[in-house]
């Protein structure tokens, strides 16, 4: 908006050596090469993958340099820290560069914006009002006063808030609004470095973990990358993990587990966590990231079981177990699970389609009674039908318990109120320095026998064709004024331009 | 899925919409003009009754996996902004609603020419990228109300970038002089490029075997073109597009012919081009990256982790804030910040489709 290139050559003719450095970093010179650095480079990371296995990368590399040089090139962004390179030295001196650069060069051009905000509006006379880029002129059929008051009227509807300078037979109104707005973009920089701080005050004070936790286990640390253990400073306990599902397919619907905090020997707190709803405590946040099976670990069957018109009752049991359906003769073995079985739509066999995941949990069951055939059949949690058993007793698998984990993402970042204090601050800054402006205006209105000659003229710094609209409508509010006042004869006449 | 027939013929107008455009470019008769305006109102009217269908259908469907969620969680959660199909959908209502805009502000119809070209261009990357277009169940991470204005916000700034997109280059060819101008060669490739993706894509959708109602994922994408399997095809579509480029090359000074015979001037391409830019930098920086942040952060607990997605829409900002600082802080005008102005654009494409298309193919070994 100003130009700021002419400063230079209004310094000491003799720079020494920090107004030479303060000029290197003011120069926007250097913004547009950091910027387009910084881009270049970070196109690169997007392609190379990061922190990934090495293998990955060389057979990445293989299809842009060939299968000979692929070992080569990867050594050689290897040792330039391109396998991890948003964490390396270089990167984050670019970044730090460009945030010098960034305070710098808003330091520099402050003062200016400052004293343009600050410097009084002063009347300017009906000649310079006509050289502004928004001007108007007519003549109205009214008294001096009257029309000044129209305006004021007008003018104060709109927002502005109006000086006024007599001189002989004129007065001129003149006022700005949205001075402020000019600051807009300080802000929107102001909130960049402050990013940067919450950013480097996370990386040093916070961490970010992971931590699995069986059903039914709990754990005091979590555990970065590497292996290194974070303390938690209390205990978590998950008392279940679920993965509902969408109807009857494997699209997941949602993750969830319950977590219990434990410290010194007492329960604080359970809640039940999903992936847009972590559980927080002490600063400290637990995020469902991901789960699995255990596959050396043998679980306890939930079983809701319900004799032919009896009640339902829990009955817990393991692999191999024999239980008495109550109130009957009829004996239950369990006898096998599956964690996700499904039908071959050819041959009806059934079969387990995933190991890793208890998609569709199954329990299979041998149910024998003195004096009637053996019945061996699997009853499936998606679909309850399956454990209506031949002789009119139902059997419902609930869950198969302790044997899936809960994979946690724990984070701890105290920099982030500063984040999101500064991504309101940015809005703002956005808001102000793109939809907001300065507008300033001057209305010289000058008495000539029984009718007042209206000279307006005005500027904005942005959005022009808005500002003129609103310049219409003020004017056309005090004219309508003037014309409908009682002691002023309806007519008039208007100039043209 | 009564949504579907009005979608067809809102795309069927967009695309007959880009012909009348072109049409009134090379005859500059008013009546050809108002009818392409016209077609486009009328496209994007059915757009709109689409995207309002889809909604209520998407909210049945919610309604039916979790009927105990009441009635604006649900409205939330059931926008059709929930997958690559709807966004892509809904990125070309909002390109064309900007376009309008801009339309009938300035009065250049013009404009439409470089505009419905890049609405086309998305229609028909829907079909023959494969997308599918059922209406799906949110996977968990998406059930945020942040989904909801994120996708809102960034795809309105998606679509500003694109006007700007249009007017940069209508600019530069008014701008440009000669062939051997960096300037005039930059335009031409693109403008190039531009015509050969949508023809390729156009042969692809005109080769594709009617699709199999189970058949989720099909991927015809540039395959009866660059990606044939046979060898043959290939070699013949780069040697016929690289002839093309070359063509747009050399002929391409009769097109700065039309264009100046038109109402449009460089100071209006101008203004465009910086008034979409001031409305698309503004959305896109709080509802792509400020949104996007936030919304990362409550949904994994990191906010910023260089994902490739997360670090192109940080290179698409950086163009953007470097013709913003060239702008106002050097005083650049004319087809330096024109220039900046496409690059962005194509910054925009990498972020939204390129990361989707080509940077997690190249993770994903083996499956080409």
């Amino acid at each position: 908006m100003e130009d700021k290139e002419k400063t230079k050559q209004e310094s000491s003719p003799v720079p020494d050596i920090s107004d030479k450095i303060w000029d290197f970093f003011t120069s926007v010179k250097l913004t547009i090469v950091i910027l387009i650095i910084i881009a270049l480079t970070s196109i690169v990371g997007t392609i190379i993958e990061q922190d990934a296995e090495p293998e990955k990368n060389i057979q990445l590399l293989a299809k842009f340099f060939g299968d000979s040089m692929a070992p080569t090139f990867y050594n050689i962004f290897l040792k330039l820290d391109f396998m991890n390179m948003y964490h390396s030295w270089w990167f984050i001196a670019l970044l730090l560069l460009f945030c010098v650069n960034l305070i710098v060069c808003t330091l520099d051009r402050l003062p200016k914006t400052l004293k343009i905000i600050n410097t009084p509006m002063k009347p300017m006379g009906e000649t310079v009002i006509k050289t502004l880029p928004v001007k108007k002129e007519l003549r109205v059929k009214a008294g001096l006063a009257g029309a000044k008051d129209a305006f004021l009227n007008s003018l104060s509807a709109a927002g502005f808030r109006v000086f006024e300078a007599a001189e002989g037979d004129s007065v001129e109104l003149y006022t700005q609004k949205g001075r402020y707005s000019r600051l807009g973009l300080y802000i929107v920089h102001l909130s960049i470095f402050l990013i940067f701080i919450g950013a480097i005050i996370g990386a040093r004070f916070g961490f970010n973990a992971m931590l699995n936790i069986p059903e039914g286990g709990t754990s005091d640390v979590a555990y970065q990358r590497g292996g290194k253990q974070i303390p938690l400073g209390f205990t978590v306990k998950c008392n279940w993990y679920r993965t509902d599902y969408y109807g009857d397919t494997d699209m997941p619907q949602e993750f969830q587990s319950e977590l219990v905090i434990i410290e010194n020997g007492r329960e604080i707190l359970t809640k039940v966590i999903e992936v847009n709803s972590p559980l927080t405590y002490k600063g400290i946040k637990l995020y469902q990231s991901s789960y699995g099976l255990m596959s050396d670990v043998e679980g306890v069957f939930d079983l809701r079981v319900t004799p032919r018109g009896g009640q339902e009752t829990a009955v817990y049991a393991k692999l191999g177990d024999t239980f008495v359906i109550p109130g009957t003769n009829v004996k239950v073995e369990i006898i096998n699970f599956s964690p996700a079985l499904a039908k071959d739509p050819m041959t009806g066999k059934l079969f387990t389609y995933n190991e890793k995941m208890m998609v569709n949990p199954a329990v299979g069951v041998r149910i024998t009674e003195p004096g009637k055939p053996e019945y061996t059949g699997w009853i499936m949690r998606r679909y309850p039908e399956t454990g209506l058993l031949p002789d009119g007793n139902k059997i419902k698998l609930d869950d198969y318990w302790g044997v899936e984990y809960t994979g946690l993402q724990v984070s701890k970042d105290p920099g982030i109120g500063i984040i999101y204090f500064a991504a309101i601050l940015m809005s703002l800054g956005l808001y102000m320095a793109f939809f907001m402006s300065n507008r300033k205006l001057w209305i010289r209105l000058t008495g000539e026998k029984g009718a007042v000659r209206i000279a307006l003229g005005g500027t904005a710094n942005k959005n022009r064709l808005s500002f003129e609209k609103d310049v219409e409508k003020i004017l056309s509010k005090a004219t309508h004024l003037i014309e409908g006042s009682p002691q002023i004869p309806a007519h008039r006449e208007r100039s043209k331009k | 899925m009564t949504s579907a027939v009005f979608f067809d013929i809102s795309g069927l107008s967009y695309l007959l919409a880009m012909f009348v455009y072109i049409v009134f470019l090379a005859s500059r008769k008013h009546a050809v003009g108002a009818a392409a305006t016209t077609i486009t109102i009328f496209g994007l009217a059915f757009q709109s009754i689409a995207l309002i269908l889809r909604w209520i259908d998407s909210y049945a469907y919610w309604m039916t996996n979790s009927p105990s969620s009441g009635m604006i969680l649900a409205l939330l959660r059931s926008a059709p902004l929930r997958n690559l199909y709807e966004s892509l959908v809904f990125f070309v209502w909002c390109l064309i609603f900007i376009h309008l805009i801009v339309e009938f502000k300035y009065k250049v119809r013009s404009l439409g020419a470089f505009v419905t070209p890049l609405a086309a261009l998305t229609l028909v990357f829907i079909d023959i990228s494969g997308t599918s277009k059922d209406i799906q169940p949110l996977v968990p991470a998406l059930q945020s109300n942040w989904l909801l204005f994120h996708v809102l916000l960034s795809f309105l700034g998606y679509a500003a970038f694109g006007v700007s997109f249009g007017a940069g280059l209508a600019h530069l060819t008014l701008l440009t002089e000669s062939r051997k101008e960096a300037a005039y060669i930059f335009w031409s490739i693109i403008v190039g490029v531009f015509i050969t993706v949508l023809v390729a894509m156009g042969l692809d959708f005109l080769n594709a075997p009617p699709a199999k109602p189970d058949e989720v994922i099909q991927s015809y994408f540039l395959k009866s073109t660059f990606k044939s399997a046979s060898g043959g095809v290939a070699v013949i579509s780069w040697i016929v597009s690289i002839a093309f480029i070359f063509v747009v090359w050399r002929f391409g000074l009769g097109f700065k012919k039309i264009l100046s015979g038109l109402s449009l001037t460089t100071d209006m391409l101008e203004e465009i081009t910086y008034k979409s830019i001031a409305v698309g930098f503004p959305l896109f920086t709080v509802g792509g990256l400020l949104m996007g942040a936030i919304w990362a952060n409550s949904a994994w607990g990191k906010y910023w982790s260089w994902d490739p997605k997360e670090t192109w829409s940080l290179i698409t900002w950086f163009v953007y804030a470097l013709y913003l600082h060239a702008r106002f802080v050097k005083g650049w005008r004319g087809k330096k910040v024109a220039v900046l102005a496409v690059v962005g654009f194509i910054a925009v494409f990498f972020t939204y489709i390129g990361v989707n298309l080509w940077l997690s193919g190249l993770h994903a070994y083996g499956s080409e």
